[in-house]
């Protein structure tokens, strides 16, 4: 099944849509029709003046950093599943995403300088704390050379708590930021302002680009590590670097959005259910996809009790976690026996 | 091409092979035979490159296969393993263009040469009908040439098929073999087969390779190997050795339960028939 150029586009629109969407609505709804003069900086009155900050120090940043979440959430969790050669491995079960906020959170109450430089470090202490934990649960779950659903879940919640117990107790040690590290855990890009955009885009561009190149690669691996080993791929060396890449996308993620579950096992699913699972095709369309949802997600969750603003974690768990359940479902024959 | 020089190959504690050599020669189709836990799986392992020897080499046309590339290996050597745990949802034709990996860049972008070279694979395995197909729609006897396809695609002078009559049919068996001859003679291909029917290598290896508990206990043409004296040991089971009434190639036949549990009416062509006729309906 090869998904045609209509695809492309259609999930093109879609983000863009979504986009549009998610800069327009809020506490102050922008009309459409002021958009583009207010973008292109013909202010002309008063009003316009006002939408002008408030698009571009608020909805804009907000929203590439929502997009730049959705995209690295989906695409590692893509990622993941093909590495793991499992239909349930996602950035949030397999505690990948835990043992970033782990690791942003001790850098955070550590020493947070609330300058860009300061920014950069986070995701770098993020990175360090997801690599540990992907390496922990793919050694904990390994059985032989697979890695079962069963050990893989059971492993990634396990490892998942025990960086969430020592999260919880750095933030209670610093009494100071638990209120806003709580809000920004349970998901929201609730950090404002450029420089978490600026400080994320770097990281989440060089594994999201080392993962949108690995399409071929990633479907070798389908095969399982000795045909891809006699197929000619090195394949140690392979996994590891895809691994890193999936988690410096994650943790930069994590690191300026907090934990947002299920968005990296629904996306890649809904997209291999449509268009194959062809991880050339897989990989990109679930980049897209990933960010459309989202910023429509988070568009959600910020007019559903406006003016209060739900963390997007809420909306993304409350779909996901059905949806995980109808998977196993549907998968329990095959992946438990 | 594919020289197997003393090689011993151990698990932990446990010697999985000890010191075996062996060649196989380019246009030669070798069977490698034996019980269960012999070691076939395991040379196969070692010849690929997969596990490493403790000692010992693995020289493919000549050169040591530790020393190869991953690619590199990967156009020297290709190896068509069992069906099972296949992705279900790739096309046969892009399982089999994932054959030239090894010619192929990190992005995978394959040219009209390695099209044509999956065409060509494709038609030599017979499947060229199949190409659209998913894995998941097809029986064991199709997937097993999928992945002989994709083996061909690789364009390796050295084959190593591990069981690959396995889960097929009789009309399966004899067709895929006689398709590893075919191109065994006519691409020049060495070909190692790990092979558990004895009386498939017979009519389809020009050489067998017997081992037994990680040893090479025999090695020579089925009519030199073939013989109760040497195989009885092995399998630990009486047999009798007789010729093909056709071809001449050792036929080996093993001996049946013992006669107070053997099915009822065994031994009618030798014995006097019964004296109540066989009824179905009392």
């Amino acid at each position: 099944m090869k998904p045609s150029r209509h695809v492309y586009s259609t999930v093109f629109l879609l983000l863009a849509a979504s986009f549009v969407l998610s800069i327009t609505v809020g506490a102050v709804n922008i009309p459409l029709e002021r958009l583009a003069a207010v973008l292109t900086g013909h202010a002309g009155d008063a009003e316009n003046a006002t939408f002008a900050a408030i698009l571009l120090k608020i909805r804009l940043p907000h929203a590439f950093l929502i997009l730049l979440t959705g995209a690295a959430l989906a695409g590692s969790g893509a990622a993941y599943q093909g590495l793991f050669r499992n239909p349930l491995a996602d950035p949030y079960l397999i505690g990948v995403a835990s043992g970033a906020a782990l690791g942003a959170v001790f850098a955070m109450s550590a020493n947070w300088p609330d300058s860009l430089l300061g920014y950069y470090a986070i995701p770098v202490a993020a990175f360090l704390g997801s690599a540990l934990t992907v390496f922990a649960v793919y050694e904990l779950a390994r059985v032989g050379k697979t890695i079962p659903a069963t050990t893989m879940i059971l492993a990634g919640v396990a490892v998942s708590s025990f960086a969430s117990s020592l999260t919880s107790f750095l933030m209670l040690r610093s009494t100071a930021e638990l209120h806003r590290a709580l809000s920004w855990l349970m998901g929201g890009g609730t950090l404002g302002g450029w420089n978490p955009v600026f400080a994320s885009l770097p990281y989440i561009a060089l594994g999201l680009g080392v993962l949108l190149t690995s399409g071929h690669v990633l479907n070798v691996l389908q095969f399982g590590d000795e045909q891809a080993h006699s197929l000619g791929l090195n394949v140690e060396r392979v996994k590891l670097w895809l691994i890193l890449a999936a988690s410096l996308a994650t943790a930069a993620a994590v690191a300026f959005s907090g934990v947002i579950g299920f968005l990296g096992l629904v996306v890649p699913h809904v997209v291999r259910i449509l268009w194959g699972g062809d991880y050339r095709h897989l990989l990109p369309l679930s980049v897209l996809g990933g960010a459309a949802l989202l910023l429509a997600a988070d568009t959600l969750a910020r007019v559903v009790l406006a003016p209060q603003v739900l963390p997007v974690g809420i909306i993304t768990t409350l779909v996901g976690a059905p949806f995980f359940l109808w998977l196993l479902r549907k998968a329990r024959n095959e992946l438990f026996g | 091409m594919l020289d197997i020089l003393s090689l011993t190959v151990s698990y932990r504690e446990r010697l999985a092979l000890r010191g075996v050599t062996l060649s196989v020669r380019a246009g030669e189709v070798l069977a490698l035979i034996g019980p269960n836990g012999a070691g076939k799986s395991t040379l196969l392992r070692a010849a690929s490159g997969l596990i490493l020897a403790q000692s010992g080499q693995v020289l493919l046309d000549g050169r040591e296969i530790s020393t190869l590339a991953a690619d590199g290996r990967a156009r020297m050597l290709a190896v068509v393993p069992q069906t099972h745990n296949l992705p279900p949802t790739f096309s046969v034709y892009q399982t089999v263009l994932l054959g030239r990996t090894p010619y192929l860049g990190w992005l995978g972008q394959a040219g009209r040469s390695d099209h044509e070279k999956v065409a060509e694979s494709l038609e030599q395995a017979g499947i060229s009908a199949l190409s659209s197909r998913m894995i998941g729609e097809l029986s064991g006897g199709e997937q097993q040439k999928v992945l002989l396809a994709r083996a061909l695609a690789q364009s390796t002078p050295i084959l190593l098929l591990d069981e690959p009559t396995n889960h097929l049919d009789l009309r399966h068996q004899t067709g895929f073999l006689s398709l590893v001859r075919k191109l065994a003679v006519e691409k020049g291909l060495a070909v190692l087969v790990a092979l558990h029917d004895l009386n498939l290598a017979a009519l389809f290896a020009d050489r067998v390779a017997l081992l037994s508990r990680g040893r090479l206990e025999a090695l020579g043409t089925p009519e030199q190997v073939f013989s109760p004296e040497i195989l009885t040991p092995v399998y630990g089971v009486g047999l009798r050795v007789m010729a093909h009434p056709e071809y001449g190639t050792p036929l080996v036949l093993p001996d049946g339960p013992s006669a107070d549990v053997a099915p009822q009416g065994r031994g009618y062509l030798i014995s006097p028939a019964p004296e109540t006729p066989l009824r179905l309906h009392a």
